[in-house]
């Protein structure tokens, strides 16, 4: 044993006190580098925010906080307002979640526990494939295609049979336009499909072999390991997915603007033309002059969907990690 | 010979260099009703002098936007600016070609020129008064038309846009209502409707949509064989979107009585007057940094104005400017554009 140490020292190998510092120099370098990439992540964040909010504050000292909850649109009058985008925005992304999450239920629980294996790959690939669909195709799509067939055979029968009913009727009002927030949020639903399908689908796979065998075992049938057993499990981590997604169809811009129609009026129709703070952006931007109390008001829209997108996130994190826990 | 041969090379390389150094290409901005006449004339330039235009078509707004910052040598609006803001920014804003808006609907049955509106009923459609198509109001104006009971769907310009600016100067001019609930801008708060993106948007949306009526620039409208409406003018007519009818509606505007070139050409006098007539401008700095561009830019409108580039324009379904502005145009030029020495540039 001796002889091994020994044979070490008067070796290659140094001892440790002759030994050189190799990272006295890079390590320091490359540290620093680490913090710099980290730190540029929160100074552009930070900056992007900041800029937002002083771009946006003349219009907030303009009109004051009601500027929030003003429905007024009117370049003609200065007049603006972000209460028909802040509702259109927020009810096409409901809309798209509420069409999606059936869907996603479905491929998820298809893919892991009843799909044959010869099927599963062309299936997850092909979800995966609409994610990398770029948004202004569904926009195209959606525009050229969706557009007329909703206005020539969805939305007159809907209107003519649920139009009359009282309250319900609410939802199904005005011109079959085809257009408008229904349209916008089945556009906004394929979109975000993927991504809630993909996280559904990684949270049903982690759902531990020993209890979906134990509630088979004891003579469950596939619906009620899946009501009782898989999403129970997995619920605030799927909660959090929706979330994400919901996150997603707030932000979605170039597909909206094809499709909602673009009217600044509030309705409480499903058919009825709207606007969303990323498509009135879209929209009004380029004929938006320096200076003109028509920018500050759009770049406080663009404040405004920030807020909202970020408390979405900051509930769908928490929502996420709290399984981890 | 050696020798020779290589001096040869080096004497052609260089005047190659040279004839690359002399070349002045010159960027502009702004409105997108212009664009493609502007692109027209630039590669036919470039063919002939060797400089070359870049226009980016952004958008009115963004055109004064990138004229004031100066990060371009010209700015292109379709609506005029106001006279402070030129004055302020120390702008020249000139006329280059002139251009049309009409109406486009689709009806079962209808063909163009069948359907016959004046302003006042147009206003009403897009204020969502007149909501049928067998309204007394429009069945007046079409007797022998057989108009189906079916919803007007007005569709309008989502993009703020110049030819909403023109379209909805047009109907704040006829109907007092429209004007003090509505107003003209690039863009309104449509009382009732739907937006589509640009005139491909409005087009489709028209064409897929039974009983839709939107709103084109002529150029478009004719290079797809749109159906459109006749309108009836000032004088009383009801007049086809023809470029003659255009033509003399441009010929009857105030060009003497106007400032910076701002002469309304909406619902002109004219018997033959089609009534949704604008010209499109051009902003150019007084005080230009870049005076060598500055001096391409006047040579390059000055080209434009001439018999090739009107050629060009005529082809493409635009109006040129009448004679007689063009060369008040060329006299402000003269007369505003100083370099840093306080010469004129041109």
């Amino acid at each position: 044993m001796d002889a091994t140490v020994d044979g070490m020292r008067t070796g290659s190998a140094l001892p440790i006190s002759e030994a050189k510092g190799t990272g006295a120099v890079s390590d320091p370098i490359f540290v620093g580098l680490l913090w710099a990439s980290g730190i540029f992540v929160l100074v552009l964040l930070g900056l992007i925010i900041a800029e937002l909010f002083m771009g946006g504050l003349p219009a907030l000292q303009h009109f004051g906080l009601e500027f929030v909850w003003s429905s007024a649109w009117n370049p003609v009058t200065e007049n603006y307002g972000a209460l028909v985008q802040i509702y259109g925005t927020l009810f096409s992304a409901v809309i798209a979640v509420v069409v999606a999450l059936p869907l996603s239920f479905g491929i998820a629980f298809f893919l892991t526990e009843i799909a044959p294996p010869a099927l599963k790959r062309p299936i997850g690939v092909a979800v995966q494939l609409l994610a990398a669909v770029p948004s202004i195709i569904f926009g195209m799509w959606g525009f050229f295609v969706i557009v007329p067939l909703m206005a020539a055979y969805v939305q007159p029968p809907l209107i003519d049979t649920f139009g009359q009913l009282p309250i319900i009727g609410l939802l199904f009002q005005g011109p079959p336009l085809g257009s408008g927030m229904f349209t916008a949020g089945l556009i906004l639903a394929v979109m975000i499909l993927p991504f809630i399908t993909a996280m559904f689908v990684e949270t049903l796979e982690s759902v531990p072999p020993m209890l979906k065998e134990s509630a088979y075992g004891v003579g469950g049938t596939t619906y009620e390991v899946y009501k009782n057993v898989s999403v129970p499990y997995g619920r605030t981590a799927m909660v959090g997915a929706v979330m994400l997604g919901l996150g997603r169809a707030l932000g979605e811009t170039m597909a909206v603007t094809f499709v909602i129609g673009n009217a600044n009026r509030l309705s409480a129709s499903l058919f009825a033309p709207g606007a969303t703070i990323a498509s009135t952006i879209a929209n009004e931007f380029p004929e938006a002059p320096i200076g003109s109390l028509k920018l500050t008001s759009l770049l406080q829209l663009g404040f405004i969907l920030f807020v909202i997108s970020f408390i979405v996130l900051a509930v769908s994190r928490a929502l996420v990690r709290s399984r981890m826990d | 010979m050696k020798l020779t041969t290589a001096l040869g090379a080096i004497a052609v390389a260089g005047t190659m260099f040279a004839g690359v150094a002399q070349a002045t290409d010159f960027n502009g901005a702004g409105a997108s009703f212009p664009a493609p006449v502007y692109q027209a004339w630039g590669a036919k330039y470039k063919e002939k002098t060797g400089n070359a235009l870049n226009y980016q078509s952004i958008g009115s707004g963004g055109g004064q936007n990138q004229i004031i910052n100066r990060t371009v040598d010209f700015g292109a609006s379709d609506a005029p600016v106001p006279a402070e803001k030129l004055e302020a920014n120390k702008l020249l804003q000139f006329p280059t070609v002139i251009g049309a808006v009409v109406a486009t609907f689709n009806l079962d049955g209808i063909k163009s020129g069948e359907l016959k509106l004046t302003g006042p009923v147009l206003a009403d459609i897009y204020m969502g008064k007149i909501t049928k198509w067998d309204d007394k109001a429009i069945a007046e104006l079409n007797p022998g038309v057989k108009l189906p009971s079916q919803a007007i769907v007005p569709v309008y310009r989502s993009d703020a846009s110049g030819t909403s600016y023109i379209f909805t100067t047009y109907l704040s001019s006829v109907s007092a209502d429209w004007k003090s609930k509505v107003g003209a801008a690039t863009s309104v708060q449509w009382p009732a409707g739907s937006g589509a993106k640009g005139n491909e948007g409005i087009a489709s949306n028209v064409k897929n949509l039974k009983g839709a009526i939107g709103y084109v620039e002529y150029i478009y409208a004719s290079a797809n064989n749109l159906v459109v409406t006749e309108l009836k003018n000032k004088a009383g007519n009801f007049v086809a979107p023809t470029v003659d009818n255009f033509v003399e509606a441009a010929a009857a505007a105030d060009w003497a009585g106007a400032k910076n070139f701002a002469a309304s050409m909406i619902d002109t006098a004219g018997a033959k007057a089609w009534p949704i007539v604008s010209p499109t401008y051009v902003l150019l700095p007084k005080n230009p940094s870049n005076v060598e561009a500055s001096r391409e830019v006047m040579k390059f409108f000055s080209w434009a104005y001439g018999k090739d580039g009107a050629e060009i324009a005529t082809g493409l379904h635009y109006i040129p400017l009448p004679a007689s502005v063009v060369k008040q145009v060329e006299d402000a030029w003269k007369a505003e554009i100083k370099g840093p020495d306080g010469k004129p540039v041109l």
